[in-house]
């Protein structure tokens, strides 16, 4: 998904039933602030190549 | 002794062990002290005079029949209002848990810093459910930065720093998630220790994102903060995430120094994106502890932004159930941020948690090497309350969210830190300095500490709270 293709008021309306939630008009323009900056971090993540084999950390031990 | 809060945690309970003064003394005048600056600070939540008093007779009883005393008998200490205090609330900095049954018994921490003696007088505010970098409670008002009253404490531990900077008690605790211990210590100009992941019981503590919370305390003697972090290690079956590490002190090694020590700065991604200040605070401590080389840890913006990533998803899925019932009850800038983070696709975090692997073997490299990093605790110096934005490399950005650029990849992988406070004359407001070491060695980081402390290069002075 490119930056051009993410529209945060579809993933809001797909998530909102979902999720059970609802949103006022000021909340929204938040929330699509939040998640325009949360897309765009995550494509650092995810455009960082690693293996299948890679483990997750959910429970870390330094 | 009229100069109780002037003194450190070690020195009262010594003042109290060779009858110099007594615990009720020493509580009474923290009591006082309380009463006289909590309004102009809005460090405290909840004052527990009572129990304090009740503790405080029970130490002075047990000198009087020569019964041992611990460590840290009659010191004062606060915790942030996310840990356990029994017969309160945990509110956690939120109006939604106020209406919660009180607590019925303490958090773990709170046990064991009692049980060493040191006596517990109340809870701190904090930013809502700890989702904050500035000390800013919608609901309970902002603490205030005992250095200038008009400028934030930073946060979330934002009580935490301003109870130990305002000279209100020797010791507090706070967690850290992303910085909530480090950003506060470097905006009120105290000491500040974030333990290794795992290292320090969560029990009976709030939480906020399992992945990467963490407690710790604040003091402004790094004497203070070891022994105190001494004291609270252990074992505890209510915290799931805590290794199995045995009792490894700090306490006795503290004046050890720096011979032997490999100690660089970091560089990159650490030292950019920040004011000068930032960076001559970090060049300033690098030199004096004879720190010529510069090391770098890769792919830390990824890293920042997988933290970013784990904590906005873990925090939307714990406060789900809230969001959908209480949405109303939530500080709007914190109940924004969490419903957006539940809306995530679970493959980002996925693959976050998966980069947190590859970025701590990165680190454990770079540790084969090198003993100690050193890095700018914030970017800045304490904004003023209320600010919502600054100018970060000439890029405007959110404080609330930002403030934890340098604290927040460092968390990720749970190293040990002690956040050290640095003044420039001339200047009213201090800046911090991360000192971190690998995994598991907190003794490193203190010691450190204690020979940037002992030198002069940095101290925790007692704000003028004006």
């Amino acid at each position: 998904m490119s930056k051009q293709e993410f529209d945060p008021d579809a993933l809001i309306d797909a998530s909102l039933p979902l999720l059970g939630l609802t949103l006022g008009a000021d909340s929204r323009a938040v929330v699509k602030l939040h998640l325009t900056t949360a897309e765009r971090l995550s494509r650092l993540v995810r455009d960082f190549p690693l293996d299948d084999e890679a483990e997750a950390a959910p429970v870390y031990t330094a | 002794m009229s100069d109780i809060h002037l003194r450190s945690a070690l020195a009262i309970a010594a003042a109290i062990a060779n009858g110099e003064t007594s615990a009720r003394e020493v509580v009474t005048a923290t009591l006082k002290r309380i009463d006289a600056l909590n309004p102009k600070l809005g460090a405290f939540t909840d004052v527990t005079p009572e129990r304090a008093l009740a503790k405080a007779d029970a130490v002075d009883s047990a000198r009087a029949k020569g019964e041992a005393l611990g460590p840290l008998a009659g010191a004062p200490f606060s915790v942030k209002n996310l840990f356990d205090v029994k017969g309160l609330p945990t509110r956690a900095g939120s109006k939604i848990n106020r209406t919660r049954a009180p607590a019925a018994v303490d958090a773990t921490l709170v046990e064991k810093l009692e049980a060493a003696g040191a006596i517990l007088v109340g809870a701190l505010n904090m930013g809502e459910y700890a989702y904050d970098f500035t000390g800013e409670n919608a609901h309970d008002g902002p603490s205030r930065n005992p250095h200038d009253l008009k400028h934030m404490t930073g946060g979330s531990s934002g009580g935490s720093g301003a109870a130990v900077a305002g000279g209100l008690t020797q010791i507090a605790l706070g967690s850290d998630t992303n910085g909530s211990i480090r950003v506060p210590s470097s905006l009120c100009g105290i000491f500040g220790l974030k333990p290794t992941y795992g290292r320090l019981s969560r029990g009976r503590s709030f939480p906020f994102v399992a992945s990467f919370d963490h407690l710790g305390p604040f003091a402004r003697s790094v004497a203070d903060l070891a022994a105190s972090y001494d004291a609270m290690q252990g074992p505890d079956a209510h915290d799931p995430g805590q290794a199995a590490r045995p009792f490894e002190p700090t306490f006795a090694s503290l004046d050890s120094g720096l011979a032997g020590l490999r100690i660089a700065r970091l560089g990159g991604y650490f030292a950019r994106g920040g004011e000068p200040d930032a960076f001559e605070a970090a060049d300033r401590v690098a030199r004096a502890l004879g720190a010529t080389k510069t090391v770098e840890l890769p792919e830390t913006e990824r890293a920042r932004a997988a933290a970013y990533l784990i904590t906005m998803v873990e925090g939307g899925a714990l406060h789900a159930d809230r969001l959908r019932e209480r949405a109303e009850d939530f500080d709007p800038d914190t109940r924004d941020r969490l419903i957006a983070g539940a809306m995530l696709p679970g493959g980002w975090v996925v693959k976050a948690q998966k980069l947190r692997g590859w970025y701590r073997a990165a680190a454990a490299e770079l540790f084969r090497d090198v003993d100690i990093l050193i890095a700018p605790a914030t970017p800045c110096r304490a904004p003023l309350i209320g600010q919502k934005t600054f100018r970060l490399d000439g890029q405007e950005m959110l404080v609330r969210p930002n403030m934890g650029i340098f604290t927040q990849p460092i968390s990720f992988i749970g190293l040990p830190v002690c956040a050290v406070p640095v003044w420039t004359e001339g200047v009213k407001l201090p800046i911090g300095v991360q000192v971190i070491g690998p995994p598991w060695r907190e003794d490193l980081v203190l010691r450190v500490a204690r020979a940037l402390e002992r030198d002069g290069v940095v101290s925790a002075p007692i704000g003028a709270c004006a």
